[in-house]
C-alpha cells in the first residue's frame, strides 16, 4: 500500500507545483497592467506625493518577488486585496459567490452525471442501433451548440413561453433550499445538458474499448450469459474509465459556469470575473482566476488519483 | 384536442403500423418512441409541442432531402476519383459540405447579398421585421440580416485566421520537439502542460485584461492557448514517423533538418493534422463567439454572431427568436464542420485498417 501512496504524494507535489507556476503566471500577468495599483486607485489627478504614499503603503516599493510573496501568503489566508474598482475587500465579494457557483456546479452535476453514465452504457452495449446513432446526433448538436445558445432556447420555451421557471436566476443570500432549487433549474440543465453530452460519449467510448478486450471475448465464448457479462465482467472494470470520465468533466463544468451565469444573471464567480476584466480590475481577475485554476487542476488530480486506485496495472507499475 | 393533434396521431400510428407490417424494426423504434414522446409532451405542452414536432421532422426531412441532391450532384460534376469519394460519403458529411460551401460563399459575397451595410442606421430600435428588413432592426436600428451575412465574414473569418496561427505555432514547435529531441522536446512539453493546467477561457479572459480587447489581441491569446493541443497531436504523430527507417536513411544521406521534416514527415501527417484543423476551427470558432458574446471578443461596429447575440438578449424575454438566430448559425457551423471531420477520420482510419 505504501506504493500507492507514495504515487498519490507524487501526483499530489506535482499538482502544487503547477497551481504555484500558475499563480506566479497570473501574478506577473497583472503587473503587466499599464499604470500600477495606486495610480488605479487615486485616478488621474493624484499628486506625486500622494501617490508615494499609498505605494509605500500597499508595499508597491518592494521588489516583485518580495511582493509576489506577500500576495501568496496573503491569499492563502483568504486575504485576495483590495478590489479597485469598488475599494472593496475581494474576499468579502468572492466568498459568498463562490457558494453559488458551486451550488449551480454541483446541482448541474447531479442531473448530468447520471443521466450521461446510463445513456452512454446503453449507447455502448446498443452500439449501431437506432438509439445510439439519435443520442450520438444529439451529443453532437449539444456540443457544437455555444452555451448561450442552449441557454436561450431553454429560457424562450420554459421561462417565457411557459411559465415553469425564472428567466433569470437572481438568487440573494437569505433565500430557502427549494425556492434557490427552482431559480437556478435552467441554468443548472443548460450546463448539465453540454456536459452530459461529453461525457456521455466519453463513457461510450470507453466500454466499447472494454467490451473489445479478450476476456469478455472469453466469457462469451465460455457461455456466460449475456447479461451477467455486463454486470460481473464488464462494469466492475468499468469503474476506472467512469471515474476518470466524471472528473475530467466537472472540471470542465467548474470553467463552463462563466457563460451561463451570464446568460442568466447568476450572482457567481463567473459573472464577477467578467465585469472585472472589462473593468481592468486586477486583484480580483486574479483572484478569480486563482479559484478557477485551483478547483481545475483539483478535479483532474482527481481523475488521475482515481484511475490509479480504481486500475491495479498502475497501482504497480513495472 | 384539435384537428391537428387529431390527423398529427393518426398518421404516426398508420406509419408505425406499416413499419411494423414491412418488419423495419428500425423505423419501428424510431415511430413508437416519437409515438410515445408526443403522446407525454402533448399531454404537459398541449398542440404547441406537436406543430412543434411537425415542423422539426419537416426540416429534417428538407434538409436530408437537399443534401442527398447535394451529393448527387457533386458525383455528376466531379472529376472520377472525387466522385468515389462522394458515394460512399453518408447524408450527413454531405449536409456539413453544403453548409460549409454556404457560409463561404455568404462570406466572399457579403457586399452583393446583404441588402444594407453592417453599420449602416436604418429604422427604429428593435424594429419589428418587414419588406425591407427581413429579420428586424437590432438595438441601434441597423438590418439584422445583414448584420447576420456580415458576421459569416467576420467571425468565420478571424476564427479561420486565429485556427491558422494555433497551427503554426503549434505544428512547427511540434515538428521542432519531435525531430530535435532531448532538452528541446522536455523544455517544449513542459510549457505545454503548464498552458494546460489552466481553463483556457478562464486564461483568455485574463490575458484580455492585460492587453484590452481588440481583433488582433484576441486572435493572438487564442492562438497561442490553443496551440497546445496541436503541438501535441504533431509531436505524437511525427515522433511516429521520425524512428522509420527511410528517415534514417535520409538522414545518412545528409539531408539538412528542414529537408527531413518539409519532405519527409509533412507529407505523412497531413491526413491526421486536416482532421485536426477542423475540429480544432470548431473550439476557436466556439471561443471567440463567447469571448464576443461576454464583449470581451470582436468589437462593435464590426457585425459578429456572439455579440450579436449578447445586443438584442432582452428580445428573448418578450418571446421573440431573434437573439436565437445568429447563435444558431454559429451552432450550425459547428455541427458542419463536425460533421465532415467525422467523415474524414471514418476515411483515414478506414484506409488504416
Amino acid at each position: 500500500m505504501s506504493g500507492l501512496a507514495g504515487l498519490i504524494v507524487k501526483r499530489l507535489g506535482l499538482g502544487l507545483l503547477t497551481l504555484l507556476i500558475i499563480s506566479i503566471i497570473i501574478f506577473i500577468a497583472m503587473e503587466a497592467l499599464p499604470g500600477d495599483t495606486a495610480q488605479q486607485i487615486l485616478g488621474q489627478a493624484a499628486t506625486e506625493e500622494n501617490l508615494a504614499a499609498l505605494r509605500e503603503e500597499l508595499g508597491l516599493n518592494q521588489p516583485l518577488p518580495v511582493r509576489y510573496l506577500a500576495w501568496l501568503t496573503d491569499a492563502l489566508r483568504g486575504d485576495f486585496g483590495i478590489s479597485v474598482a469598488n475599494q472593496r475587500e475581494v474576499a468579502e465579494q468572492l466568498g459568498p459567490r463562490f457558494g453559488n457557483t458551486l451550488f449551480l456546479a454541483a446541482f448541474a452535476a447531479i442531473i448530468a452525471v447520471p443521466l450521461a453514465i446510463t445513456l452512454g452504457v446503453l449507447a455502448a452495449l446498443f452500439r449501431n442501433s437506432i438509439y445510439d446513432r439519435v443520442s450520438n446526433a444529439l451529443a453532437l448538436v449539444s456540443i457544437s451548440s455555444p452555451e448561450f445558445f442552449l441557454g436561450y432556447i431553454l429560457v424562450l420555451f420554459f421561462a417565457v413561453q411557459n411559465q415553469f421557471f425564472p428567466p433569470i436566476a437572481s438568487v440573494t443570500p437569505g433565500m430557502d433550499f427549494w425556492a434557490r432549487v427552482e431559480m437556478t433549474f435552467l441554468p443548472a440543465l443548460t450546463m448539465s445538458l453540454v456536459v452530459m453530452a461529453y461525457m456521455m460519449r466519453m463513457t461510450r467510448a470507453a466500454i466499447i474499448n472494454l467490451l473489445a478486450s479478450p476476456y469478455i471475448e472469453m466469457a462469451r465464448l465460455k457461455g456466460v450469459p449475456q447479461r451477467r457479462v455486463i454486470t460481473r465482467h464488464a462494469l466492475p472494470n468499468a469503474l476506472a474509465p467512469i471515474i476518470n470520465v466524471v472528473a475530467l468533466n466537472l472540471a470542465y463544468l467548474i470553467t463552463g459556469v462563466v457563460l451561463v451565469e451570464v446568460v442568466f444573471v447568476y450572482p457567481g464567480v463567473g459573472q464577477l470575473l467578467v465585469d472585472s476584466v472589462s473593468k481592468q480590475d486586477g486583484p480580483v481577475v486574479q483572484a478569480c482566476c486563482l479559484i478557477f485554476a485551483a478547483t481545475f487542476i483539483l478535479f483532474n488530480l482527481i481523475a488521475d488519483v482515481g484511475s490509479i486506485v480504481t486500475n491495479p496495472r498502475l497501482r504497480h507499475p513495472k | 384536442m384539435g384537428t391537428f393533434s387529431i390527423v398529427y396521431f393518426a398518421l404516426l400510428i398508420a406509419a408505425t403500423a406499416a413499419a411494423a407490417y414491412f418488419k423495419n424494426r428500425t423505423a419501428l423504434l424510431l415511430l413508437f418512441t416519437l409515438l410515445i414522446v408526443s403522446f407525454l409532451s402533448g399531454l404537459l405542452g398541449g398542440t404547441n409541442v406537436l406543430v412543434g414536432f411537425t415542423i422539426a421532422a419537416g426540416l429534417l426531412a428538407a434538409a436530408a432531402g437537399v443534401s442527398y441532391s447535394f451529393k448527387e450532384a457533386l458525383i455528376a460534376i466531379l472529376p472520377p476519383e472525387g466522385a468515389k469519394l462522394m458515394r460512399t460519403a453518408p447524408l450527413t458529411a454531405a449536409f456539413g459540405l453544403l453548409v460549409i460551401l454556404t457560409y463561404i460563399v455568404a462570406a466572399i459575397f457579403a457586399p452583393v447579398i446583404a441588402p444594407f451595410g453592417e453599420a449602416e442606421v436604418i429604422g427604429g430600435a428593435f424594429a419589428p421585421p418587414d419588406d425591407q428588413m427581413l429579420l428586424g432592426g437590432d438595438q441601434l436600428g441597423r438590418d439584422l440580416f445583414s448584420r447576420l451575412i456580415y458576421g459569416a465574414r467576420n467571425t468565420v473569418g478571424v476564427a479561420i485566421v486565429t485556427t491558422a496561427l494555433a497551427f503554426l505555432i503549434g505544428t512547427v514547435a511540434g515538428l521542432v520537439a519531435a525531430t530535435m529531441g532531448g532538452w528541446v522536446d522536455q523544455l517544449l512539453g513542459r510549457i505545454v502542460d503548464i498552458l494546460l493546467a489552466i481553463p483556457q477561457l478562464i486564461f483568455a479572459l485574463l490575458l484580455l485584461t492585460i492587453f484590452g480587447a481588440g481583433i488582433i489581441e484576441l486572435t493572438v491569446v487564442i492562438a497561442v492557448l490553443y496551440s497546445p493541443l496541436v503541438f501535441r497531436l504533431t509531436r505524437a504523430v511525427a515522433g511516429n514517423i521520425v524512428v522509420m527507417d527511410y528517415i534514417e536513411a535520409a538522414r545518412l544521406r545528409g539531408e539538412s533538418t528542414w529537408y527531413l521534416v518539409s519532405r519527409e514527415v509533412l507529407p505523412n501527417i497531413t491526413a491526421p493534422l486536416a482532421a485536426e484543423f477542423g475540429l480544432r476551427f470548431c473550439f476557436v470558432f466556439l471561443a471567440i463567439s463567447a469571448l464576443s458574446f461576454l464583449g470581451l471578443g470582436i468589437q462593435p461596429p464590426t457585425a459578429d454572431w456572439g455579440s450579436m447575440v449578447r445586443e438584442t438578449a432582452s428580445l428573448i424575454s418578450f418571446g421573440l427568436v431573434t437573439p436565437l438566430i445568429p447563435a444558431a448559425a454559429i451552432a450550425l457551423l459547428t455541427v458542419a464542420v463536425n460533421f465532415v471531420v467525422d467523415w474524414m477520420l471514418y476515411i483515414s482510419s478506414g484506409l488504416k485498417e
